[in-house]
């Protein structure tokens, strides 16, 4: 078995572990990026359509694009890249960390390191994850698996669609499939609410008369051999409303009914999970429940933009590097979720390098506000003018803020939304 | 103003805020805007009115052996009309590598002064 | 499945239906100095009632002795050991527990001990409440006690049908499929079946193993009226990361209707939860229903309270076929010669199928087959890789000879190129039945990361066009167009 050693190994080459090893290669540092896929970019190499890179790169680019950047910023630098490889195994106890990986180019690779970044990403909820009764028919697919199909292989799942969940993918998909000649008869949502930038709403849904369900569910899958129909439910008062059903012909259905980190890998190496997230929890440098093993990007919460993820996984690639030259923080505290508030990211603060954190929010709401306390102590507020769950918010926490703070050992931060 | 009906109402998609905008005309046949909070949403109002406009993206075949299809995208906003048409052209052609990122493939499609260009780089290798 | 399109082949024994009955009869007949032909309605082997079951050896102790069903479920159970070192199919006798939950249970318990040890089954206890808890610390606190029947086990009920028809083929065995049986005359002592697509076979001897479908077969020979019933059961399967696993199978006490709903420990690491039963009409309808589904989970947290909806990730519907009181019906026809029926095959047929395969046999002989035993029959099938069982290490030595062994398709479930292309070489070109042979896109992500991956491995190994993948048969293909 061949076996290689690097200082940082990251395993996952989409928009999170690109930007990190690019940042790991910045400081002189050895580096090993792996990926899974015959080409680097994940899964924008497969959102063709534009609205990335605004923050990232000051411009609005395509996912392809985005992606390009990053590449190319990986190729001009010391990275090794392993394409076509998977990783089945980390071992992650000692200071030496261990990952087997599988690649046919050179076998099974034992790749060492003395840190190790997670950025492996999200997979869909897919049929069985929503529970939708009804038969087993051939043209049920998630809306990633379609899209991935039509944009990049350019084959057609369908022509008469029908798509579940009004996230960003979905309703991107309602337009690509009308692009590839599909009648797309409808958008259904479960929420009251869309669950996708409204931008989308008008220039996927909108621009083609797509009509969008809200408070629906698809309550039954019809069709012996190829689906033939969806039952469409109506929700009174959050209870499916069978006497108001009706049904809506289709030959596919489109699942985008939200993502879930995948971190099986992550859990077999002994990090821990979050429940809220399903992503690592993590400490102020990123740093996961083992010590040198590190988690970004999609893979440590589900993201709403490629360019939140390359900057986590920026300051992850930094902290990284920190970790391998003893530059750990002097103390944390502890972040806690308060009123309204479903989950904040990372869940510890170091006062001495304050930075940014990302949350989500647990209402809907115009005009909101954020309160940071310490210690039940109001320290911090920001005015945010329209706050939902579907809408990752962050906030900056800076030196100058944390200069008045009064911190003890034990000290807690809250955040919380009103 | 406040008693008229707007002639439109549309939302503003400049950025994810997605400003609720109505539009109005006076006497002149001058347009007015409401419910927008910055400048880019008249912009946007007025051009979604009178010639709307947007970015296309979608595919063409590649000869290649990793990635069978090309991604390609309008480099500007694209009269609505002509939309259904440059897909048709897109899908129609065939790129052989080493195409650039940003490349050329349609220049000023109609008269329009967009021009259809590829969003990735395909190297000779692939 | 590879079928040869041959006509009018004339041989021993035709085997109607190529299910778990059917291979298993198969099989054992491949011993012997006959031509033997099993036919299949279907485009592979084991897509009817074999496909979805709850997957599991009995331990002996459900039914009375007085049944032929127990008395095969007995004897099949201690075939399985033979079986597994012979055919390779994973098979764990992970061992079953009945839960008692109230001391009216635990009054049940003690009849199906005193039954269990009657029928002969090995090792059989009754536990007490420590006991229960000492075998599964995962169940529920009302637990009060139960039966631990140590020989049984788990098994994956299509990979076993797959092991032991590439057994019968090896010696000999002709397998048609797509050959839907529509109608049979006979003459010179001999049956002339006719395929719906034309096809016909000759054979002096037929079995009746048609599942679901065995009443109408029996129709079509002239034999016995009978009339099979669906019983749906639907069923959950759980993420193999779910922290509801038990070690065991575990069963609630039963009813006088059924075995109840179970919490059962996969033999490939998921949990399937199920089934309900439902007496239904349509020999077709596999869909799952809100109602049923919503039954599934509370009755799996009785026994064991950590199952939760959200490590769900598929449902599923399999029908048993029941006929008359509920017995196996596996008897001479008295009405057309020479036909053996092998009918309402319901729980626990899996258990029995291997011993099904013997009385079969020995039925054949009875009615006159003349049944030599082969000198060169040959009970192994080779072993085939799988990267998930191997350490990285015996992984990388495969890899050399063949780097598909290193090329992972199927993330969730750990499946590699090479497994994949083996199905396809084996004649399975339908992306269920690959599933079902490799277990890629058996996962917590239900293909939705690897579906196009075997597609382009289909369309390179077989040179079929996009428009040809099905999930299942006709009608079930998967893309319509390409751009």
């Amino acid at each position: 078995m061949k076996e290689l050693h690097y200082d940082v190994l990251i395993i996952g080459a989409g928009a999170g572990g690109l930007a990190a090893a690019v940042e790991v290669s910045k400081h002189d540092t050895s580096c090993a990026l792996v990926e899974r896929e015959s080409h680097l970019g994940g899964i924008l190499v497969q959102c063709i359509h534009n609205g990335f890179g605004l923050e990232e790169f000051k411009e609005e680019l395509t996912g392809p694009e985005f992606a390009d950047r990053q590449v190319q910023q990986v190729l001009a630098s010391n990275v090794d890249v392993y394409t076509d490889t998977t990783v089945t195994q980390l071992d992650a106890d000692g200071d030496l960390k261990e990952a087997y990986c599988f690649s046919p180019a050179y076998g099974v690779l034992k790749i060492t390191a003395h840190a190790v970044i997670l950025a492996m990403g999200c997979r869909e909820r897919n049929r069985g994850n929503i529970r939708t009764p009804g038969t087993r028919p051939a043209g049920v697919y998630t809306a990633g698996l379609a899209q991935r199909l039509v944009n990049i292989e350019g084959y057609i799942p369908g022509k008469d669609v029908v798509i579940v969940g009004s996230g960003d993918i979905g309703l991107i998909m309602a337009r690509r499939m009308t692009w590839v000649g599909a009648k797309v008869h409808a958008v259904i949502e479960i929420q009251p609410y869309p669950s996708g930038l409204t931008r989308n709403i008008v220039q996927c849904l909108n621009d083609f008369d797509i009509p969008l369900y809200l408070s629906h569910v698809v309550s039954r899958i019809e069709g012996k051999d190829r689906i033939e129909k969806v039952r469409v439910c109506p929700l009174a008062n959050g209870i499916p409303d069978e006497d108001n059903s009706f049904d809506i012909p289709c030959d596919t259905l489109l699942l985008s009914v939200g993502l879930v980190p995948e971190n099986e890998l992550s859990k077999e190496a002994g990090v821990q999970i979050n429940p809220q997230t399903n992503g690592a929890l993590v400490d102020a440098t990123m740093m996961t429940s083992v010590d040198g093993v590190f988690s970004c990007g999609n893979v440590l919460h589900v993201h709403d933009l490629a360019d939140w993820v390359a900057e986590e996984a920026r300051r992850t690639g930094r902290y990284a590097v920190a970790y391998l030259r003893d530059e750990r923080p002097k103390r944390q505290i502890r972040i806690k979720a308060g009123a309204n508030v479903r989950y904040i990211n990372p869940t510890m603060l170091d006062p001495d390098n304050p930075d940014k954190l990302y949350f989500r929010s647990l209402i809907v709401k115009n005009q909101a506000k954020l309160h940071l306390k310490l210690d039940h102590n109001p320290v911090k507020e920001v005015k945010i003018s329209h706050v939902q769950p579907s809408e990752m918010l962050h906030v900056k926490v800076k030196p100058k803020d944390v200069a008045s703070w009064n911190i003890m050992k034990d000290s807690v931060l809250e955040v919380s939304v009103e | 103003m406040s008693r008229q009906e707007p002639i439109q109402e549309m939302i503003c998609i400049s950025c994810p805020l997605g400003c609720h905008l109505s539009l109005y005309k006076n006497d002149k046949d001058e347009l007015s805007v409401t419910g927008n909070k910055c400048a880019r949403g008249i912009v946007y109002a007025e051009e979604e009115f009178y010639a709307p406009k947007r970015i296309v993206t979608c595919t063409c075949r590649a000869e290649s052996r990793i990635l069978p299809r090309l991604p390609v995208r309008t480099n500007a906003s694209l009269p609505k009309e002509h939309i259904n048409d440059l897909i048709k052209a897109a899908y129609a052609m065939t790129v052989k590598p080493p195409v650039a990122c940003g490349q050329v493939l349609i220049e000023d499609f109609k008269g329009t002064g967009v021009n259809l260009i590829a969003s990735m780089s395909l190297g000779d290798g692939h | 499945m590879a079928s040869t399109d041959k006509p009018a082949a004339r041989v021993d024994v035709a085997i109607i239906g190529a299910g778990l009955s059917g291979s298993c009869i198969a099989r054992q007949l491949s011993a012997y100095e006959i031509d033997t032909v099993l036919l299949e309605k279907e485009c592979d082997v084991s897509m009817g009632v074999s496909r979805a079951n709850s997957g599991i050896v009995h331990g002996g102790f459900h039914h009375n002795l007085k049944y032929l069903k127990s008395k095969l479920e007995i004897r099949g159970n201690l075939m399985y050991d033979r079986l597994q070192r012979e055919l390779d199919f994973p098979f764990k006798r992970c061992g079953i527990l009945v839960v008692a939950l109230n001391e009216e249970e635990m009054k049940h318990i003690d009849h199906l001990y005193t039954q269990g040890l009657e029928n002969g089954a090995i090792g059989i206890e009754m536990c007490s409440r420590e006991r229960m808890f000492e075998l599964e610390p995962k169940l529920n606190s009302d637990c009060v006690g139960g039966l631990h029947a140590p020989g049984g086990g788990v098994l994956e009920p299509y990979r076993f049908v797959f092991s032991v028809i590439e057994s019968a083929q090896k010696n000999g065995v002709e397998v048609l499929t797509n050959f839907a049986v529509e109608r049979a005359e006979r003459s010179n002592g001999h049956y002339r079946i006719h395929a719906a697509d034309g096809r016909t076979v000759e054979a002096r001897y037929v079995v009746n193993a048609a599942g679901l479908f065995a009443d109408s077969v029996s129709r079509i020979f002239g034999a016995e009226e009978f009339k099979v019933t669906p019983r749906k059961g639907e069923y959950y399967l759980l993420d193999r990361a779910t922290e509801a696993g038990p070690q065991r199978v575990l069963f609630p006490v039963p009813t006088k209707v059924s075995k109840g709903m179970l919490v059962i420990p996969t033999v490939e690491g998921t949990v399937l939860i199920g089934p309900t039963a439902e007496e239904i009409e349509d020999k077709e309808d596999l869909s799952t229903n809100a109602e049923q589904l919503g039954q599934i989970l509370d009755q799996a947290r009785k026994m064991v309270p950590k199952v939760s909806q959200t490590d769900v990730i598929t449902a599923f519907s399999g029908l048993r076929p029941a006929v008359g009181d509920g017995d196996f019906y596996i008897d001479i026809s008295k009405k057309a010669p020479n036909f053996i029926q092998v009918a309402g095959i319901q729980s626990p047929g899996l258990t029995a199928a291997p011993a099904i395969g013997e009385y079969v046999k020995d039925l054949l002989k009875k009615a006159g087959c003349k049944l030599s035993e082969k000198a060169d029959w040959d009970p192994f099938i080779s072993k085939l890789p799988r990267i998930r069982d191997l350490s990285p290490y015996e992984a990388d030595e495969l890899v050399s000879d063949n780097p598909g062994y290193a090329n992972v398709v199927c993330r969730c479930e750990k499946i590699s190129e090479a497994e994949i292309v083996e199905a396809i070489r084996r004649g399975h070109t339908t992306l269920d039945v690959v599933k079902y042979f490799t277990r890629a896109g058996m996962g917590r992500c239900q293909a939705g990361f690897c579906s196009y991956k075997v597609f382009k491995l289909l369309m390179r190994e077989t040179g079929m066009s996009y428009k040809d993948i099905r999930k299942r048969g006709a009608g079930t293909e998967v893309l319509q167009d390409a751009l």
